[in-house]
């Protein structure tokens, strides 16, 4: 297996945009890739978006993006994983180049979500749930994630102040990422006064709904060290897929993702690390207690003291794991299919030193974990600089 | 030669719903509603209430105020408004024909979303400034339309503001110095044929519908005319909530007290097509003369339509001439319960 290196990225502003269109924001965020890495000539673009179909009417979303970079005639791929789909588009390009099928991927992800009504949105996220035992009984996802806060109350004595923790903490992070689509300052009092979405989880314990894309151009170590110049050279060491039940009933315990759980132990054991050697950690946290419970099950916490340890600013920037600098989903924005790859965005920012007044210094070797519905999937990569 | 409103009058139905009820239907949470929105209760029409009758109403208290207009000699007659009783046949013949103003009369309704009203009132003011007509009279009237369970629900209300306009310096009580209009296609807010209610694009209608537009037409008029902020007496913004107006009028520079008089939202609801008007009813039943008057309408998709007016000496003579517009809002209300409310408001279908 061949190493592989991320040598550009690109971002668009997260937020409503609602005079560009998902092409549009796509080829931003790909081109300004482009421009990042100094190249411009690729063997295959993947794509990770959760959705077109239902948000904007579009499939077939690989080659349209292609075209609009103009770039018809390279390979493409669309992946998908619910809210993973990020994710799994650089584990999807990282197998690639890793096989030798590629050298040089454009690894993307995009979704354009505020073209439909908050009610359309709803209904087409409630898609990652099981329709079955899950989505046609009504429920969406607050309320799948509220039962997955009250059971780890319940089991963790984990409490409703500790999960607002984690809602002040990402957005004091975001105010330092000029890309996040919510500036501002957020209390402890602000979280436990806005309005109740599904008991116990409020509105300020959840994402948004948000438009954005990512990109990364990833190579073959080989080819990387040729084109990074006097950079440091971000290497990707570890990278972990995992599956659970996507329905929580069929689920063997709901106070644990155990997806995270062996997506990380993968990612660890390729990279041969350990938990304690991570520097800094993007984590998904479409909701607060989504956090809470990725720091558990990737083992940077014990089960069931994620809750103390962001209450200890144990995960703040200058804490012992600074989790989520980029401000997370949280504030940062939550367009589903670019989140995977806009965490990675962030860890590379992490590594090159270039990560601004929000850089964890010192940061060496970072992970990045994204999952998909409640927890039915999840992705976790491990980088590292050279 | 000059030309300006020479007699105005409101009329708001007597029935209010609190926003606490409509909550509990829906299990909402009324807190997080009136913080975001400040919002608190909204007008209700009667049984026997709807657009034509409350311009008509509102037409009256106008030629209370006009020094003894006769109806005959008003030449046109604008409705304004998106609950026209009928989708064709118009609502100003039937006004027109209550209030004597017919047969030698031109009249029209017009339909702009929110903004209908300050629409009759431009067209009513051009004709008489160009001389066509002697005096016109332009309303801005609704049974705003709101979906049970939608956002809209908590906000559309009934009320009616009607200004005839004239040249006659012996009745002029506020002179039209200025009037701007900014326009662009943006579809924030629409409602098709055959549908019962309107659609809105969630938090489109915000920044790039009602700020966007608001925020330039004033902007637009107070260059055109080279006032600024604090020339102003009074200020009106369309008012589809409580929060919208006041942020929309502090972001360009004007102070509380200023938006304070016609600010009436909180506690009659967004009026649509009367919403700014009536507002306007409410600063001029209290302005002294030579007041600066800022008034900006928005409609959805979308325009807003500015008018500064200075008050004469005539205002304040005839401001107790017919009833005003606050204890309308503030007194003899009629409290509904929201079962009451949705026969009202044609909520509930009748069986054959």
């Amino acid at each position: 297996m061949r190493e592989v290196a991320v040598i550009g990225t690109g971002l668009t502003d997260f937020g409503e945009v609602w005079g560009k269109s998902l092409r549009t924001l796509w080829a931003e965020a790909a081109l300004a890739a482009l421009a990042d890495a100094g190249v411009d000539e690729l063997d295959l673009i993947t794509v990770g978006c959760m959705s077109p179909g239902l948000f904007i009417g579009q499939e077939h979303l690989a080659s349209l993006v292609a075209d609009e970079l103009g770039m018809a005639g390279v390979g493409a791929a669309r992946v998908e994983s619910a809210c993973a789909s990020g994710g799994l588009a650089l584990r999807a390009g990282f197998a690639e180049v890793a096989a030798g099928l590629a050298d040089v991927v454009l690894v993307t992800g995009v979704e354009k979500m505020t073209d439909v009504d908050g009610a359309t949105a709803t209904y087409s996220l409630g898609t990652a749930a099981d329709q079955e035992w899950e989505g046609f009984h009504g429920i969406t996802f607050p309320g799948l994630y509220a039962m997955l806060a009250r059971a780890h109350m319940e089991a963790h004595g984990t409490t409703r102040e500790q999960l607002a923790a984690v809602a002040v903490k990402n957005h004091a992070n975001g105010l330092l990422n000029p890309h996040a689509q919510y500036h501002l300052r957020v209390t402890m009092e602000d979280v436990l006064r806005s309005t109740m979405v599904a008991e116990p989880l409020r509105l300020l314990d959840c994402s948004p709904i948000t438009d954005g894309a990512a990109a990364l151009v990833i190579a073959s170590v080989e080819r990387a060290r040729e084109l990074v110049g006097d950079r440091p050279l971000v290497k990707i060491t570890g990278s972990g897929l995992a599956t659970d039940a996507i329905s929580l009933a069929n689920r063997g315990s709901l106070t644990e993702l155990a997806a995270v759980r062996l997506a990380g132990e993968r990612a660890y054991r390729m990279s041969g690390r350990t938990p304690s050697d991570i520097h800094v950690a993007e984590v998904h946290d479409c909701f607060t207690i989504a956090e809470i419970m990725a720091t558990e099950a990737l083992g940077f916490f014990d089960e069931g003291s994620g809750g103390s340890a962001v209450e200890k600013g144990l995960t703040a920037l200058g804490g012992r794991i600074p989790v989520n600098p980029s401000g997370g989903l949280k504030s940062k924005g939550h367009p589903v299919g670019a989140t995977g790859v806009a965490q990675i965005a962030e860890i590379v920012a992490q590594l090159r030193g270039e990560a601004g007044q929000r850089q964890v210094e010192g940061a060496r070797i970072g992970l990045a974990q994204n999952m998909g519905g409640s927890g039915g999937t999840s992705v976790v990569h491990i980088l590292e600089v050279a | 030669m000059s030309d300006g409103i020479v007699g105005w009058g409101a009329y708001i139905p007597r029935r209010r719903i609190k926003l606490e009820e409509i909550a509990k239907v829906w299990g909402a949470d009324a807190p997080s509603y009136k913080r975001g929105l400040q919002l608190y209760e909204k007008s209700v029409p009667g049984a026997d209430e709807d657009t034509v009758t409350m311009s008509v109403e509102a037409a009256r208290n106008a030629l209370a105020r006009s020094g003894g207009v006769r109806p005959v000699q008003i030449g046109c007659v604008y409705v304004g408004s998106e609950s026209h009783p009928y989708a064709v046949k118009p609502s100003g013949t039937i006004v027109a024909e209550a209030i004597g103003a017919t047969p030698e009369v031109h009249v029209a309704d017009l339909e702009f979303a929110c903004k209908a009203g300050t629409e009759g009132m431009f067209l009513a003011h051009s004709l008489v400034k160009a001389g066509e007509v002697e005096f016109g009279l332009g309303i801005g009237a609704d049974t705003s339309q709101g979906a049970p369970g939608d956002a809209l629900e908590y906000s559309a209300a009934a009320g009616a503001a009607a200004f005839i306009f004239g040249a006659d310096p012996e009745r002029i009580v506020a002179e039209v110095v200025a009037t701007y209009s900014w326009t662009t296609d943006t579809p924030d807010f629409w409602r098709r044929e055959y549908m019962h209610y309107p659609r809105h694009g969630g938090r489109f209608t915000g920044e790039p519908a009602y700020f966007r537009h608001t925020l330039s037409s004033a902007e637009g008029i107070m260059a055109k005319t080279g006032l600024k902020p604090s020339d102003f007496a009074h200020a009106i913004f369309h008012q589809p909530n409580g929060k919208f107006p006041m942020r929309a009028g502090t972001k360009l520079g004007f102070e509380r007290e200023q938006l304070q008089t016609g600010w009436l939202s909180p506690w009659l609801g967004n009026t649509y097509s009367g919403a700014s008007p009536i507002g306007l009813t409410a600063v001029l039943d209290i302005a002294t003369p030579g007041d600066l008057i800022l008034l900006t309408s928005f409609g959805s998709g979308a325009g807003s339509d500015s008018f500064v007016f200075r008050t004469t000496d005539r205002v304040a003579e005839v401001q107790a001439s017919a009833t005003k517009t606050r204890p309308q809002l503030e007194d003899n209300k009629i409290y509904v319960d929201y079962g009451t409310y949705a026969k009202l408001r044609g909520k509930i279908r009748m069986g054959e």
